[in-house]
């Protein structure tokens, strides 16, 4: 089977500070996929690398079989990948539904060569807002949002964008244990429809109930890759978390 | 959408017609600098409102227009001189150029100027975009200056003719075509809004990460604001050298387009496409009235008031303020 992310000995540097030193990855299609890592270990970073944020000079990045060096951002999105921050970027001056419009209308619009018609727009957006509890606020603006929901809103627009890859860049830190059940919830419903995800994030308990595979990035490297209980036990991964 | 442009017609044609019945040649005047500012401000607004790029530069893509028609004009007066004998009966059948066509090759050059700008400025953000806005105009000024051509510092004149057939006066007729004008960038603008075009200019404004991760080309989206707006600026400059008779850098490149064109949408609301025509009725009509009434010179300080008025009241102009009741309404 051939993968439906590669990353290739990516590197990255930020002056003279070496955020990733050659990192391979590959992701399997429909696969779960944990990234974690300490702080300023590169994990957003290699989002950044794979998303079109930031460039990487070394290595490539392959997504459905097509390098992704060179393409902006929102075509890698045009192709498949979608992404949400770590810290919610919503829309402020929109109201929820044409927060999730924006994506439709840039990504899926002419996707299939078709345009999309309004309504399908309209419907589309409402199922959204309802598969993430949100569709009573559907002509609020984000402000009147709270955290969880904000969360929510933020993966409910990269799921506008009808991915192949979602990539969650810590959609829980800073939730309680019952939001966290929540959205992990949805991230699994995702999975389950055919979208391979790759989650970022701190929150062990939920990598571990998450996860098929786990990998673990410590200062810019790869350390681990495996089986969620396997690598949690590897000992570098262990001095990483814990020291000496 | 059509029913939209033919309201606006009719409006223009009644607003015409009434201007028409006083029979003081003074309201045209007066109305086209009003009318005139309707297309500065809509054009300024459709960078600056919808993308939230703010230009500083107005007053140069509006004096680019400007300086192509004396350029033109010019070219006409001299056609004996600059062109071979054997082909000026030909330039004399095209020249004097009529002012519709001055307007779309005043659009066309600010168009371009707008593109590479925007090319070259729009990695700027914030602060930095606007003062690389202003930047422009300076370089653009001193250009004209440097350029005898055009007259140079001294200015140039353009004999404007006195009656236009059908009409009556030549003022009455720019001022026809400038109403023309701001029907196009009015209609322009309101269909941006609701268009494709408009919801990936709001997602640029509110937030460039994440409107590139949802899709959205932001870099060409933000050209086509450029060049539209600027083209919009072009088109209402053009016939500025008819309707004053002596343009001079200084008066060309003037301070008070900049300003105004910021001023105008901000106070009406920089996000609907009737917030710069709002601002620029009560705006615009003010300044007139206390021209004629107190001095030209308190035109500046009733901007810079009404501004700092409406930073304090109303961040979001007449429009945000009564959109804002409205949203409190329906929410509760």
């Amino acid at each position: 089977m051939t993968a439906l992310l590669s990353v290739q000995n990516v590197g990255k540097r930020f002056g003279g500070f070496v955020a990733l030193d050659g990192i391979n990855l590959e992701v399997q299609p429909g696969e779960r996929l944990g990234l974690i890592g300490p702080n300023g270990s590169g994990k957003s970073t290699l989002v950044n690398c794979i998303c079109g944020t930031l460039r990487n000079e070394q290595g490539s990045v392959h997504f459905d079989g097509q390098l992704m060096n060179g393409l902006a951002a929102h075509e890698r999105t045009h192709r498949g990948l979608s992404r949400s921050f770590q810290l919610p970027r919503p829309f402020p001056s929109l109201t929820l539904a044409d927060n999730l419009r924006i994506p439709m209308l840039y990504t899926v619009h002419h996707r299939n060569g078709t345009p999309l018609h309004a309504d399908n727009i309209d419907a589309r957006c409402h199922e959204l807002l309802q598969m993430v509890d949100l569709e009573k606020k559907a002509r609020h603006l984000p402000r009147d949002l709270t955290q969880v929901e904000m969360r929510k809103l933020e993966l409910a627009r990269a799921m506008a964008a009808e991915p192949k890859l979602l990539i969650a860049d810590e959609a829980m830190a800073g939730l309680s244990h019952s939001e966290i059940e929540d959205i992990l919830a949805l991230l699994m419903r995702l999975n389950e429809s055919g979208i391979t995800v790759i989650m970022i994030e701190h929150i062990m308990t939920a990598v571990m109930a998450f996860s098929q595979r786990l990998a673990v990035l410590v200062s810019g490297k790869k350390i681990a890759d495996g089986k969620p209980e396997d690598v949690v036990r590897d000992p570098d991964v262990v001095r990483a978390y814990l020291g000496e | 959408m059509p029913l939209f442009i033919l309201a606006s017609i009719v409006v223009a044609i009644v607003i015409f017609i009434l201007m028409r019945l006083p029979g003081i040649e003074y309201l045209f005047v007066a109305g086209y600098t009003i009318v005139q500012y309707i297309v500065l401000s809509t054009a300024w607004n459709i960078l600056g409102g919808y993308c939230g790029y703010v230009n500083f530069g107005s007053a140069a893509f509006f004096a680019l227009g400007a300086y192509s028609t004396v350029t033109l004009a010019t070219f006409g007066l001299q056609l004996d001189e600059l062109v071979p004998e054997s082909m000026a009966p030909y330039f004399h059948l095209i020249f004097p150029l009529p002012i519709p066509v001055l307007i779309v090759i005043g659009g066309i050059v600010s168009g371009i100027v707008g593109f590479g700008t925007g090319y070259l400025t729009l990695r700027l953000r914030g602060a930095f975009f606007a003062i690389a806005t202003l930047a422009l105009s300076v370089v653009l000024a001193t250009l004209v200056v440097n350029w005898d051509f055009v007259g140079g510092s001294g200015g140039a004149y353009v004999v404007r003719p006195g009656k236009f057939p059908g009409l009556g006066s030549y003022m009455q007729y720019l001022f026809l075509l400038m109403l023309g004008l701001a029907v196009l960038s009015v209609v322009l603008a309101r269909w941006i809004e609701r268009s494709r075009l408009g919801y990936g200019f709001a997602a640029i404004r509110d937030d460039e990460l994440a409107a590139e991760a949802s899709g959205v080309p932001t870099l060409r989206l933000k050209l086509i604001a450029t060049t539209l707006s600027g083209a919009l600026m072009g088109m209402a400059g053009a016939p500025f050298p008819y309707y004053i008779g002596y343009l001079a850098p200084a008066s060309a490149f003037g301070l008070e387009y900049a300003v105004n064109s910021i001023a105008m949408p901000l106070i009406g609301g920089t996000t609907n496409w009737i917030g710069p025509v709002i601002g620029t009725i009560l705006l615009g009509t003010l300044q007139q009235v206390t021209t004629v009434t107190i001095s030209s010179a308190v035109n500046v300080l009733l901007v810079g008031v009404l501004l700092i008025a409406f930073v304090i009241i109303a961040p979001n102009g007449i429009v945000g303020l009564v959109q804002e009741r409205l949203r409190a309404r329906r929410q509760k």
